[in-house]
């Protein structure tokens, strides 16, 4: 557990309470029913280098304002990235005009599922702020990482970091007030080799993105430090590997590559709006609908999976969401049925539930959205390590890293491939494999499920640019999951797909 | 405790742009170079689903993106900094902090000097704000269609969102210049019969009153009709007719991989295999060209180039370069490369700063994706297509799914629908097997449509299209 830190000052300077009564003021006068103000102040720095050279840096702040109000049944919404009270009420009575241009086309008035006041400070367990650290600091030690890649073998190396600092202020017409600053970072490395056919392939660093600082780059536990040694010694092989035969294989799954078939199959599809049509015509829909919550059979007795927003170092860690609601945990699969949604508090409100928290905003001028939480999925406490795992698979594949995703607008059909493909023989990995990708219907692939590995294969994976909405909006969320063996699956030669 | 940065926010009502930008120059009058770029965005929108409206926004936001460059005894360096700022002496102290980070950076590899860019009339006027009634008409006529919707058992989905931004581009190398880019989009999704069936269409266009809501419904509503017959079809290579959006789809991830810096390091479907790149090489015998224009009158986009950070597209110092429009690929023949004049000298090619539009035709290609249908014999009608990703980048392989409506083709008619399915294949090798095509229209590529708006490309009957599985989803 990280020393609990304040919000930083600056932040805390803005006339936060000046700027909310003055739009809230506006609100409460026009009649709204509900109306919020967010202060959102967001900061990211990317380095990037490219063999020995810095090959660009980009440092954005973005601040703003919104105002978000329900006015007879309508929402409304307006932002500005002006921060005066003068700003704030003008953006307030924006919102108003909003809700009433929406009015006429409102066949069912909007409603909110209740929450208790919320009032307080919360910010993320992190040790170094990597604001504090300078771009050409951080540049070195990529440039660093790519001398290694380079000196190791590769043609090319590149290496990035990125990392975001978000703040935000919340206030509502009921009284609430929070605020809330967390930091978040996703570095990597990638080996790029040539082979003498003039073939080429890449292989990039597992390092996930997580809610944590400067420490996930350097010091004890950092990821990179250890991985990027071996990074151009993986692609050669990698390069020089068998192309695969298709067919049917049991496939063990590491986590660096499993967060990613959780978040496009289980995440994405047991978000209510999606259930319920809200987001059919851009991210799609659900075959996971509500009027089988309880009793539709997800995946095998070995497939439990919760939405939470605590777990420390999360992507989707808070302290309460965009409207005002704590965070929390629940079940969302549980022994594989589907029991729980991702809920806001207009969706909670449709069903007569109370919300779980999962209104999120990306930006100071985007409006909140129903995002999800971290979802992961529950290791076995009992059960195996990765070579265990492995030992109990006579005919498969071990798939680590992600790679190219996707998958159809109702969450059924997907296609995965990863960094890295080895064969495994009788229990034991043997030389790697390529042009692999496997490919599954989400439900068919879940009951397939026939090991789930112990505490000490669990990772905590993500992404920091999850796309939903519209406008769009990239949300970073966390994933967790242990590896797994999911039997008979159906792997393709992409070679022979393109052919 | 973090270092604490100067508080920003957007400019205040009464501080001018002109004044913000002119501030920026003096302040980094002691730099050897300075860029500042000032980028407004005013939009306004609106989103529904099942024949209601659910949300509706208004937004308006000013950045102040500035360069600091600072020679060294070999190359360049700079130091770049975007924030929102409320007046002069904001934008002062972000020039001051970009100097700070140009005194600590490195030489960057893409140094060059500036390009005296051009001056543009009118440069000190604002935009006018961005209001929920820009949108008023479409409203109007989303209400209409909501009612008869109803009335005959359908749902209707969708957004639509009109869009401001104005550039405004100062170099100290005399650039000055403000560009004016006006879009917006509609999209429609229509579902019926609980659901099961699912059509859409979408366009783009310089102002809303110029979409014709009534159009796409209908276009939407002939879709639905046609899936009241189902036809199975396996999986293969078939024989289709792709609609504009899915074309752009197609052409749009074909222009994204084809930048200098990626054939330069001897990567993707451009490089020469042992060196060099494929510019000049007819890479089929289509006579198929995809270019941008920046001066298009529709989907016309800023003709200078205003960057204030460098990737393989872009670099700080083009500035103020033209963007004169290119052809990538020309009657079949690569004639570009998206590039940079860094990466185009890594290269070896021309310089191509891509302008942010898409234009595809075929030579020879008129009339409608109909009249096109109407001569394909037997195939499929792709309506458009869904998360597309590359898996390899060697091939340019991508995978993706149909989405939103597949029809059957016997003799030139449509006879059903059929299921949704997953695609494996190749842009750089399905321009081999393009058979024909009908006149270009602006259209809305539905995957790509977040970074590629502006498009206008044809239909296209493509052989041997590769559906490597069925999609369950309907």
């Amino acid at each position: 557990m990280s020393t609990p830190r304040d919000v930083d000052a600056d932040f805390l300077a803005l006339p936060l309470d000046a700027l909310a009564d003055a739009a809230l003021q506006v609100a409460r006068d026009a009649g709204a029913a509900y109306a919020a103000v967010r202060v959102q102040q967001v900061r990211e720095t990317v380095v990037r280098v490219r063999d020995r050279a810095v090959e660009g840096t980009s440092d954005v702040t973005e601040a703003g304002l919104s105002v978000r109000v329900v006015l007879d049944g309508a929402w409304g919404f307006a932002a500005t990235g002006s921060l005066d009270p003068g700003a704030a009420a003008r953006t307030a009575a924006l919102a108003v005009r909003s809700a009433r241009v929406a009015r006429p086309l409102v066949l069912r008035p909007v409603e909110l599922a209740p929450v208790p006041v919320q009032q307080g400070t919360w910010v993320s367990s992190y040790e170094q702020d990597p604001f504090d650290v300078p771009a050409d600091e951080q540049a070195g030690l990529l440039l660093g990482w790519g001398e290694q890649v380079l000196a190791s073998g590769a043609a090319h190396a590149e290496a990035e970091s990125w990392c975001v600092k978000e703040q935000k202020f919340y206030a509502d017409l009921d009284g609430g007030r929070t605020v809330q600053q967390r930091v978040r970072m996703h570095p990597g490395v990638t080996a790029v080799v040539v082979a003498d056919d003039g073939r080429v392939d890449t292989v990039r660093s597992l390092a996930p993105p997580v809610g944590r600082g400067w420490e996930h780059m350097v010091g004890p536990g950092a990821p990179l430090p250890l991985e990027v040694p071996g990074l151009a010694a993986l692609a050669r092989e990698k390069l020089a590997a068998p192309s695969v035969e298709p067919g049917r294989y049991d496939l063990v799954i590491a986590p660096s590559q499993l967060w990613l078939t959780i978040h496009e199959s289980v995440a994405h599809a047991t978000e209510l709006d999606r259930a319920l049509g809200y987001e059919a015509a851009y991210a799609g829909t659900s075959f996971a609908t509500p009027d089988q919550l309880g009793s539709r059979r997800y995946g095998s007795d070995l497939m439990t999976v919760t939405g939470d927003r605590v777990v420390e170092h999360g992507l989707s860690t808070v302290g309460w969401d965009d409207e005002g609601v704590p965070a929390q945990t629940w079940d969302i699969v549980r022994d594989g049925v589907h029991v729980g949604y991702q809920l806001d508090r207009a969706m909670a409100a449709e069903r007569g539930e109370t919300s779980n928290g999962c209104a999120y905003a990306d930006t100071p001028v985007s409006a909140p959205l129903q995002r999800m939480p971290n979802v992961s999925l529950a290791a076995d406490p009992d059960g195996p390590d990765l070579d265990g795992l492995v030992a109990g698979v006579e005919d498969g594949i071990l798939v680590t890293g992600d790679r190219s995703w996707s998958i159809d607008m109702q969450r059924f059909n997907f296609q995965f491939t990863a960094q890295t493909f080895h064969r495994i023989r009788s229990g034991r990995v043997e030389g790697m494999l390529r042009d692999v990708a496997y490919q599954a219907s989400t439900p068919d692939f879940w009951s397939r499920l026939a090991a789930v590995g112990g505490p000490s294969t669990w990772s905590l994976e993500g992404a920091l640019n999850c796309g939903k909405g519209q406008p769009g909006q990239a949300a970073p969320v966390s994933h967790g999951c242990p590896a797994v063996v999911v039997q008979g699956v159906s792997v393709l030669n992409t070679e022979q797909e393109g052919a | 405790m973090s270092a604490t940065h100067p508080q920003p926010s957007g400019p205040r009502a009464d501080v001018r742009v002109e004044d913000l930008v002119d501030a920026a120059l003096e302040a980094g009058a002691a730099a050897d170079d300075v860029v500042v770029v000032v980028r407004r965005d005013d939009a306004t929108n609106l989103r529904w689903a099942a024949n209601q409206l659910t949300t509706t926004g208004t937004t308006s936001t000013t950045s102040v993106g500035v360069v600091v460059v600072r020679d060294l005894e070999q190359g360049r360096a700079y130091g770049g900094l975007t924030r929102q700022v409320q007046d002069v002496a904001g934008v002062r102290r972000l020039v001051a902090d970009a100097a700070a980070a140009a005194a600590r950076a490195e030489a960057a590899e893409d140094a060059a000097p500036l390009v005296p860019g051009p001056v543009s009339a009118g440069f000190g006027e604002e935009p006018d704000e961005a209001s929920p009634e820009r949108l008023a008409g479409t409203a109007r006529d989303l209400g209409e269609l909501f009612a008869r919707s109803q009335a005959e058992g359908r749902e209707m989905f969708g957004f639509a969102e009109h869009t401001t931004t104005t550039t405004w581009t100062a170099t100290s190398a005399g650039t000055r210049h403000r560009a004016v880019e006006p879009y917006g989009t509609v999209e429609l999704n229509g579902k019926s019969h609980d659901r099961t069936r699912s059509a859409w269409a979408g366009t783009g266009s310089r102002e809303p009153a110029d979409v014709d809501v009534p159009a796409l419904a209908a276009e939407v509503v002939q879709g639905l009709e046609w899936q009241a017959s189902r036809v199975d079809v396996a999986p293969g290579r078939h024989r289709v007719v792709l609609t504009p959006s899915a074309t752009a789809d197609v052409l749009g991830s074909w222009l994204f991989g084809a930048d200098a810096r990626t054939a330069a390091d001897g990567r993707g479907v451009f490089a020469r295999p042992g060196g060099g790149t494929r510019l000049g090489e007819r890479l089929t015998d289509v006579r198929l060209t995809v270019r941008d224009d920046p001066a298009h009158p529709v989907l016309g986009t800023s003709d200078v180039v205003a960057a204030t950070s460098t990737d393989a597209f872009s670099s700080v110092f083009d500035t103020g370069l033209a963007v004169p429009g290119t052809r990538y690929l020309d009657a079949g023949v690569l004639g570009g490369l998206v590039s940079s004049r860094h990466t185009a000298a890594l290269a070896g090619v021309p310089v191509a700063p891509w302008a942010g539009n898409l234009l595809v035709d075929l030579e020879g290609g008129a009339g409608s994706t109909a009249d096109l249908v109407a001569g394909m014999g037997d195939g499929l009608l792709v309506t458009c297509l869904w998360y597309v990703r590359t898996v390899d980048e060697q091939t340019m392989l991508v995978t993706g799914l149909t989405r939103d409506g597949v029809y059957v083709v016997r003799g030139g008619e449509v006879v059903g629908a059929t299921s949704n399915f997953r695609f494996n294949d190749s842009p750089a090798a399905m321009l081999g097997r393009v058979r024909g095509a009908g006149a270009p229209q602006v259209c809305l590529p539905r995957e790509l449509g977040d970074y590629l708006p502006r498009a206008q490309a044809p239909a296209l009957l493509v052989d041997g299209f590769h559906l490597s599985s069925v999609s369950e989803a309907s």
